[in-house]
Parts: C-alpha cells; sequence; structure tokens
C-alpha cells in the first residue's frame, strides 16, 4: 500500500488500563458524541498516543472524547475537552 | 480483570519465519471470548516495563492462554516474546480484555471475518471456536503478502472442511497456477452482500490502513457500519 497508514488504533486498546478502573467492561459501553451526534461505543473511538498519554476521539468528527494518562502511581482520566479530570491512585 | 496475573511460557511454535504462537499457562485464568485480548507486561531488573497487547488466538481452554505475535522489525517487546523468552519463563498478563470485538458460538448470524497479515490471530480464535461449537456460516478473508505468511494453514485448511469457508489473498505474490493475481484485497474478494446478507455479523482485524480500506469495501458492499466490528494494530 503506498499511502501512508494512520496512526491511531481502536478504543478497544484501552481496555487494559480502563480496567484499572472499571469493574465493567468499558470498551463495550454505547457514546453518544455531543458535538456530532454519531452514536456508537467507546471501542470505536480513535485513539492517538504514543502512551503513556491517549487520546480518544470521535470517529465521526474527530472531538476529544476522552484522555488517559498512565503514571506509575496515579492514573489520570479526562472525559470530553470541558469535563475536568479524574484521578485515580493506582494500586 | 484489573490486575496483573504471571504467565509460565509452556511452548513456543513457529507460524512463519517472524510469526509465533506462544502457550501461556496462566494459574486461575477466568476465561475468555473470542476475539479478547491481553496486556503483556515486561519488566527489566532495573525496573523498567514495557506493555504491549497481543490477542488470544484460542478459545478459552482452562489455564491456558494462547497468543500469536510478529516479530516486528526493530521492535522492542515483540521480538523478544517471539524470539529470546525462554520456555519456563514468565511474563505478567492482564485480561482478558475487550468485551465489542468479541464472537459468541451461540450467535446464529452469519458471519465474516477480515484478516490482514498477524490481524488472523484474534479471527483464529473464532474460527476454532466456530469449529468446535457453531454450524452458523463463517467466510474468512486472509489477506497475506505471499504464501510464505500464512499463519495456520493446516488448521485453515481443515476447517475449510468443517464448515469455514476460507479464501487467501496474496497482495504481492500468488502462488504458481493462482487465477488471482496479486492485489490487495477488493470487493470481488468478498461475499457477495446477496449472500453474506445484511445480518452478516463482519469482523475485520489488521493494521490501520487494512482496517481502513476493508470496512469501507464492506460498507459499500451494503453491510450496515453498526454490523462491523473493528480491531486496527495502529
Amino acid at each position: 500500500m503506498n499511502t501512508p497508514s494512520p496512526s491511531y488504533r481502536d478504543g478497544n486498546a484501552l481496555a487494559g488500563p480502563l480496567s484499572e478502573i472499571f469493574t465493567t467492561d468499558p470498551t463495550a459501553a454505547w457514546r453518544r458524541c455531543p458535538d456530532c451526534g454519531l452514536t456508537g461505543s467507546l471501542a470505536q473511538l480513535r485513539v492517538y498516543g504514543p502512551e503513556p498519554g491517549l487520546t480518544g476521539r470521535c470517529p465521526g468528527c474527530a472531538a476529544v472524547a476522552l484522555r488517559l494518562v498512565e503514571q506509575p502511581d496515579h492514573l489520570w482520566l479526562q472525559m470530553g475537552s470541558g469535563g475536568g479530570a479524574f484521578r485515580f491512585p493506582r494500586l | 480483570m484489573g490486575s496483573w496475573r504471571n504467565a509460565r511460557l509452556v511452548e513456543r511454535a513457529e507460524l512463519t519465519t517472524t510469526g509465533r504462537s506462544l502457550h501461556f499457562d496462566v494459574p486461575h485464568w477466568p476465561g475468555h471470548l473470542a476475539g479478547q485480548h491481553v496486556d503483556v507486561r515486561l519488566s527489566a531488573d532495573d525496573g523498567y516495563q514495557a506493555v504491549r497487547s497481543y490477542s488470544l488466538a484460542a478459545p478459552s481452554k482452562g489455564t491456558r492462554i494462547e497468543l500469536g505475535v510478529q516479530a516486528a522489525a526493530g521492535g522492542e517487546v515483540s521480538p523478544y516474546l517471539a524470539g529470546d523468552l525462554p520456555v519456563g519463563a514468565e511474563v505478567e498478563v492482564k485480561g482478558p480484555l475487550g468485551g465489542w470485538f468479541v464472537w459468541r458460538p451461540e450467535q446464529e448470524d452469519p458471519v465474516l471475518l477480515v484478516a490482514g497479515g498477524c490481524g488472523i490471530a484474534p479471527l483464529m480464535a473464532m474460527v476454532r471456536d466456530h469449529r468446535d461449537h457453531s454450524t452458523a456460516p463463517m467466510h474468512l478473508v486472509y489477506s497475506v503478502r505471499d504464501p510464505a505468511q500464512v499463519w495456520y494453514r493446516e488448521e485453515l485448511g481443515a476447517a475449510q472442511g468443517l464448515g469455514t469457508t476460507v479464501h487467501l489473498v496474496h497482495t504481492r505474490q500468488a502462488p504458481p497456477g493462482s487465477s488471482r493475481p496479486p492485489g490487495r484485497v477488493g470487493a470481488h474478494d468478498l461475499p457477495p452482500p446477496a449472500a453474506a446478507g445484511a445480518e452478516t455479523l463482519c469482523f475485520v482485524c489488521g493494521p490501520t490502513g487494512f482496517v481502513e480500506h476493508a470496512a469501507g469495501l464492506l460498507v459499500d458492499a451494503g453491510h450496515a457500519p453498526g454490523r462491523i466490528r473493528t480491531e486496527r494494530f495502529g
């Protein structure tokens, strides 16, 4: 293939780190984009790196759905672009 | 689900020159669904850690899990797992992970699997689960660069006789006598929508560019976007 591959993965790739926060698998969660109205699952977000900071964007309009930053002792989760960030202690 | 478990490498099998099948024993493994993955964590003596995701290539079977690993040139983790990790050594795994890119054998809808390269790994778990537990129509389109890149060749040949239609697509070099010239997956490589039907459940796995292309073909062929599930490597 001659065209460069876009450098993102699916929201499915967030299953591991998010499993430290959620007791139910969050990647199958349904979501409606507040910006463009597209519906889908968290697994369908487009995830851009590099780690340890990952940004999940809406596949329809590229609005930020969530950001996840992994630190040795903390996991930061920001929902949307204006929702503030949650910091979870890592056990 | 969120904790790390020790996993001991018990067997490594050669799939291709760079592809390996790694079998780990994971005490207290809770079982998993076809299509799920694990995160694998390697720790160096100095405390440095690296985490990568690998698909589970076989259905749940006791405490044993099988991963498909392609040694990426210049990669940090995959060449070590594929070639250097000694049998008997331990890594850590977290999982099973992901509840969206999964297939359950009790689902009766036709299934269309589209694999690009080592994207066959999670789809192979579905082929194997289907072989043992399902009569739903299943069709696999498997894109490889050349004949030497086919993972699970013999097993796929056997699955063909057991209800899974397997169509190999060679993108760079086709086998001698092949009627299909080398080239990437096209609309003609996919089962026609009339045969597949609107209710077909599609799973596409491979490099990001491949998945974009293949998912686009499926939508163009009339498959409902909500019935197409994808997994991209990036």
